[in-house]
């Protein structure tokens, strides 16, 4: 995020969703949101589905999945159309301005109404309530990012928000709201094949250098292969040896056949795991690693403020601390790591990443910080931290405006398959389950797998509320209960993706041609009534 | 600015606050029940009573704003006469059985009583015939309507704070009561089960069932952060006995003492769940069946397989992939391990799936 949780919800006229779902994906943020509402913000909610926010949304623009570059252009041609831009922050502080006019000048609110099948004069409303407003973030989740053009998606809403000078200031922003608790973290921290920690392109030789130093080895410089195309080369065995730790890609990731057959293909697998999840049945070796409740360290959250984890319980067993693990591995491998603390791994990281400098564990637990957290960029330990991203300058000098064009998504309705699925959370389950299905309270509130069919496709279809159904796409066939409504358009249908034997096994492995993120958001699927009698009930998340 | 005399002190005070934000700022104590900053400031207890010169009533200090010159007095015979009473009134109409209730010993009621010496209620209760047995079929929350004193935290709590407006205050003829949705039909109602509501009750009225397993005095609290979302919210695990018994919303910057249905019930059963992978385990590979290992036999055939891996294909052929759910100092070592030990640049994370 550019800007925080809590200037976000209390400091914005108008706020403006674009495929989030907060209520469900990330309910505390949700309340917030409600709470602004509640105050008298304006609400412009853009998602292909009716969320519960959109009840209360002044505008609901419920947009064809995979149209979302189409909207975004739409609204910077209204814009320009109906002079709305900020001409001073255009001038001073962006650059490309002239490029990103020509491409937009294509798409007329009548074009986008079109492509987005959306009411041309709520495009207008929904751009002119937005740039009229003094202060109005948007926010954004996976709706915008599982596609296959999501990283356009993206940049096309980042030009959006430039166009109308919302960039580095209270209220406003563009802001991202990162899945898991340390999402945010993981990427920070380099686990990525092309970065070290803090973003470090490891192309770059000054980078390199000062690792090689630091670490006191020669590394390898060849850039890696990200998570979602390592499964392709399992299979072709280019890689042979995988390190998971405490994923599920069995469960999280698209196409779950090509996964197990990627996995199975490994010469050895290896899972750092708490439980035996349908991913560390493959494995060779499970290590038992321990969880945030059995461990110090910090998360970092979606406003990229990092706060203290601590350790509150052992449990019985030989688990072992993960970094523990890690370290062994390296010394038996033949690279000589000290053990060392959590608190002493944070003052490494501090050491070689610019962007942690001024963070420690004695900092985050002083009086100074007062348990608020240390939001990056910060770079010395007299720093307070970065509230909010992209003050008076952008990280990198001049925002940039990147024309992008609507390009519609990998899989289309056609006869075989002539309904679009979209996959999503729901509020009483978290991924893939493995912490929340422990919870008997949880199960009995979400027990299993639905798939919501629009109230129009079900009469064709001669499906009820209840009914068991076939849903099967190219990939997989699964079965689940429909549950009838409007909450989708007519052609378009939704899947929550917790559940064992669920929305996976159908998604498409179309991946983002930049982040390489798979296009959960789209995928096309055949749903056939089945009789009671055949029905086999395996949707269970327990 | 202004000024203002308290309990024969000047003080100056911005004049957009109240008689208890200027206090509370300078340590003169004021007791209150009914009272959350900003979410419930009714003054509907009025525990919270103080006499201010020239007015001929008592006048409730959560929300009567200060004034230039006034002069505060809160701790006269009058206003503990006062408090007392009020006092006592709460305590006919609640249902005291401090030994059986989950909140023996964090409950305000029962603190304020025994600040004010207040134990058998000057009054006969009023109503206790018309109470409603408990609603109890919720799976995480229960409520008590003999436990209840109408301070409305619970209510606002979950109109204000958490926007779902699932509490309601509902008349039945002279009774004012709290309307649930903890009873039978629970599952259809617009309540999500966040227990924000229990965090903010004063008395044992509503309560979070987890409650049952400890008690106030025996637990130790460990600040730290939810391990669901991205949100980054700040909670407390109550921990008793070296087990996590409950979860309570901490004040941070970004959940402002709010947790969800995730966060709060959770966060707790998978820690020690039987389930939990307790000992190494290595596959054998006649059988497929995975067996006990020790460190040792584990570790070092990782690091001879990945090795001989490595020897053979370069280390291109190995990956590691971190999680998105651990602490950014697992993931720094997990990466630096797949960089400087298997000498491979194939490491990720879970941010695109």
């Amino acid at each position: 995020m550019t800007n925080t949780i809590a200037d976000i919800t209390q400091d914005s006229e108008v706020i403006m969703l674009v495929g989030s779902n907060p209520e469900h994906a990330h309910p505390v943020i949700g309340m917030q949101i409600r709470q602004a509402v509640q105050r008298g913000a304006k609400l412009i909610v853009v998602d292909p589905r009716d969320i519960d926010l959109s009840r209360q949304a002044d505008i609901h623009l419920k947009l064809r999945p995979g149209t979302n570059i189409a909207f975004a252009n739409g609204m910077m041609h209204i814009f320009i159309e109906e002079d709305l831009i900020d001409h001073e922050f255009i001038e001073k502080r962006t650059e490309h301005f002239e490029e990103i006019k020509k491409v937009v000048a294509e798409y007329t609110p009548e074009r986008v109404a079109e492509i987005c099948r959306i009411d041309p004069d709520k495009l207008r409303e929904a751009a002119r309530l937005y740039a009229k407003a003094k202060t109005a973030p948007v926010i954004y989740c996976l709706g915008v990012t599982e596609h296959h053009t999501g990283t356009h998606g993206v940049i096309s809403l980042s030009n959006m928000v430039m166009m109308v000078g919302k960039f580095g200031k209270r209220g406003c922003g563009l802001n991202p709201l990162r899945g898991q608790n340390n999402v945010q973290g993981a990427c920070d921290m380099g686990a990525d094949p092309k970065q070290f920690p803090g973003y470090q392109n490891l192309d770059i030789p000054e980078v390199m250098d000062k690792f090689e130093k630091a670490w006191g080895t020669k590394l390898n410089h060849e850039i890696g292969t990200k998570a979602t195309e390592c499964f392709g080369k399992m299979t072709t065995g280019e890689i042979r040896g995988l390190f998971i730790f405490g994923e599920d890609p069995m469960r999280t990731d698209p196409n779950t056949r090509h996964v197990l057959r990627a996995l199975s293909s490994l010469d050895f697998l290896v899972v750092d795991e708490l439980f035996m999840t349908e991913t560390a049945k493959l494995a060779d070796v499970i290590l038992p690693g321990r969880s945030y409740a059995e461990k110090e360290g910090t998360f970092t959250n979606t406003e990229r403020r990092v706060q203290r984890v601590r350790k509150a319980v052992e449990i019985e067993g030989e688990t072992r601390e993960d970094t523990w693990i890690f370290t062994e591995i390296m010394n038996r491998m033949g690279y000589p790591q000290p053990h060392l603390t959590a608190a002493e791994i944070m003052d490494e990281i501090a050491s070689v990443t610019p962007n942690f400098a001024g963070i420690s564990h004695e900092r985050l637990d002083s009086t100074e910080v007062a348990g608020r957290g240390l939001q990056w960029p910060c770079r010395s330990k007299d720093q307070p931290g970065t509230e909010i991203m992209h003050v008076g300058k952008f990280a990198r000098g001049l925002g940039c405006f990147i024309p992008t064009r609507h390009i519609p998504s990998m899989e289309l309705p056609d006869e075989d398959y002539p309904i679009i699925m979209m996959t999503g959370r729901i509020l009483y389950h978290y991924n893939a389950c493995a912490m929340t299905d422990k919870v008997e309270g949880l199960n009995e509130m979400a027990p299993d797998s639905f798939i919501e069919l629009n109230t129009e496709d079900a009469e064709k279809l001669e499906v009820r509320d209840g009914d068991m159904v076939n849903v099967s796409s190219r990939r997989g066939k699964i079965q689940a209960r429909a549950v009838v409504s409007e909450k989708t358009n007519p052609g378009e249908c939704w899947m929550p993706f917790h559940y064992i034997g669920g929305a996976n096994w159908l998604t498409s492995d179309a991946l983002d041609s930049i982040s390489k993120t798979p296009e959960y958001k789209v995928c096309t699927v055949k749903v056939e009534k089945i009789p009671e009698s055949d029905y086999m009930r395996e949707m269970s998340c327990v | 600015m202004i000024k203002l005399t308290i309990d024969g002190k000047q003080f100056e005070a911005d004049g957009d606050k109240t008689i208890l934000n200027v206090c509370r700022e300078n340590g003169i104590e004021i007791p209150t029940l009914c009272y959350l900053e900003k979410i419930n400031e009714i003054g509907s207890c009025r525990l919270c009573v103080v006499e201010v010169e020239g007015l001929e009533k008592l006048v409730t200090a959560c929300n009567t704003k200060v004034k230039e010159g006034m002069e505060v007095r809160t701790n006269t015979e009058r206003v503990r006469r006062a408090r007392e009473n009020t006092l006592h009134l709460l305590m006919a109409e609640h249902k005291t059985n401090c030994f059986k209730c989950l909140k023996n010993g964090a409950c305000e009621l029962q603190y304020q009583a025994r600040m004010h010496g207040v134990d058998v209620p000057n009054f006969q209760p009023s109503h206790y015939d018309v109470q409603h047995a408990p609603f109890d079929e919720h799976p995480f929350l229960s409520y008590d309507p003999g436990l209840c004193i109408q301070c409305q935290r619970c209510i606002s709590t979950c109109a204000k704070a958490t926007g779902r407006h699932a509490l309601s205050l509902e008349r039945n003829a002279a009774r004012v009561y709290v309307k649930v949705p903890f009873g039978d039909n629970w599952k259809d109602t617009d309540c999500e089960g966040c227990g924000n509501c229990a965090q903010a009750c004063p008395t044992g009225a509503i309560t979070i069932k987890r409650r049952k397993d400890y008690r106030e005095w025996e637990i130790k609290k460990v600040l730290t952060t939810c391990p669901h979302c991205g949100t980054g919210c700040q909670m407390e695990l109550y921990v008793k006995n070296g087990k996590i018994v409950d979860v309570m919303g901490a004040n941070g910057p970004s959940n402002q003492g709010l947790l969800c249905v995730k966060g709060r019930s959770g966060s707790i059963d998978f820690v020690d769940h039987p389930d939990r992978i307790r000992y190494p385990l290595i596959k054998n590979k006649e059988s497929g069946e995975f067996e006990r290992a020790s460190w040792e036999e584990a570790l070092d055939l990782v690091a001879s397989k990945f090795n001989a891996i490595k020897e053979n294909y370069g280390g291109e052929a190995l990956a590691g992939f971190a999680c998105s759910r651990s602490t950014n100092e697992d993931i720094y070592m997990l990466q630096k391990m797949v960089r400087a030990a298997f000498q491979s640049n194939n490491t990720d994370n879970c941010a695109r799936v």
